[in-house]
């Protein structure tokens, strides 16, 4: 198999000739990894792969990832964040696996169809 | 934490959240003299005397998020599991090296894990810090820093998934031959 050298790189560079700097407006999504300790022993990483293998994959140039620190939920680590250029807040996912992953790109990213299921609430409580 | 990429991954976010524009990082893995030796440093703000004595507990951070800091801790307990020890250097405006010694044939020592996907992660968390990495294994040595990594590609950052995707299979590879 050969090797991938940075002639590769370079190819790569001029395959993906966008601006390199994310606003919203310009790209459909971004996706942020919770990357603190908690996240990480969690398995953050893992997330964070199956991310940029779907990004990859599927071949969307207008979708972002980025990672970022603790969120302040430890406990429901893995988490993501989505931000969607035209949903007016943004969505947390919550206890991530890979599997899970896939089914938000399916759904949320491609579609526009929030996961109920993984969010981490939705609204607030009823008042009277 | 799994394995010791992941500390790694932690502990040099550490760096970045802590202002650094370089961190090293530097794996080596003496069998000869059965040490594993993992070493980060950086020229971040650094931290006074009284702050490196408080690291080692868990109710110290000086993050706002939360009141824990599980990072060295984690990092103390697997390197002490390994018969190990961690050591922690630091000068206010100077910056921080964190070194940890595991005995490499011990039973308790994690396995080193995939350093290409916490190289990459590191990479996605800041375009400002760069990175220097030196792997040694059987006296062969790997070296790789994003600095001249960019100046080759002509780009100010590396944060986009097919560059990335690209630089991890070129690093895990690189390290599989060592």
């Amino acid at each position: 198999m050969p090797k991938i050298t940075i002639a590769d790189l370079e190819k790569i560079r001029e395959d993906t000739k966008r601006t390199l700097n994310f606003r919203l407006g310009t790209c459909k999504a971004k996706i942020t990894v919770h990357m603190g300790t908690c996240g990480i022993a969690a398995g953050a990483r893992d997330i964070l792969s199956s991310v940029m293998k779907e990004i990859e994959e599927r071949k969307l140039m207008d979708v972002i990832v980025t990672n970022s620190g603790c969120a302040g939920l430890c406990s429901k680590e893995p988490m993501i964040t989505v931000e969607m250029a035209n949903e007016p807040a943004p969505v947390k996912y919550i206890d991530m696996t890979p599997a899970k992953i896939k089914k938000i790109f399916d759904s949320h990213i491609l579609k526009n169809e929030l996961v109920k299921e993984y969010a981490l609430a939705l609204g607030s409580e009823k008042t009277a | 934490m799994n394995d010791l990429s992941l500390h790694i991954l932690d502990i040099a976010e550490n760096s970045i959240n802590a202002g650094a524009k370089n961190i090293e990082i530097i794996v080596d893995e003496n069998v000869e003299n059965d040490k594993l030796i993992l070493e980060i440093n950086d020229d971040g703000k650094g931290m006074d005397r009284e702050t490196v004595t408080k690291l080692t507990d868990p109710f110290f951070t000086s993050r706002k998020t939360r009141n824990v800091g599980l990072g060295i801790p984690l990092l103390l307990e697997s390197a002490n599991e390994a018969d190990g020890s961690l050591t922690v250097n630091s000068e206010p405006g100077k910056g921080t090296k964190v070194w940890a010694v595991l005995k490499y044939s011990h039973i308790d020592r994690k396995p080193l894990g995939n350093m290409a996907e916490t190289l990459i992660s590191l990479m996605l968390f800041s375009d400002k810090t760069e990175l220097f990495y030196r792997h040694i294994k059987n006296s062969n040595v790997f070296e790789f820093n994003t600095k001249d990594l960019k100046r080759q590609l002509n780009i100010g950052s590396l944060k986009e998934v097919k560059i990335l995707n690209g630089i991890k299979n070129i690093i895990s590879h690189k390290l599989s031959e060592l």
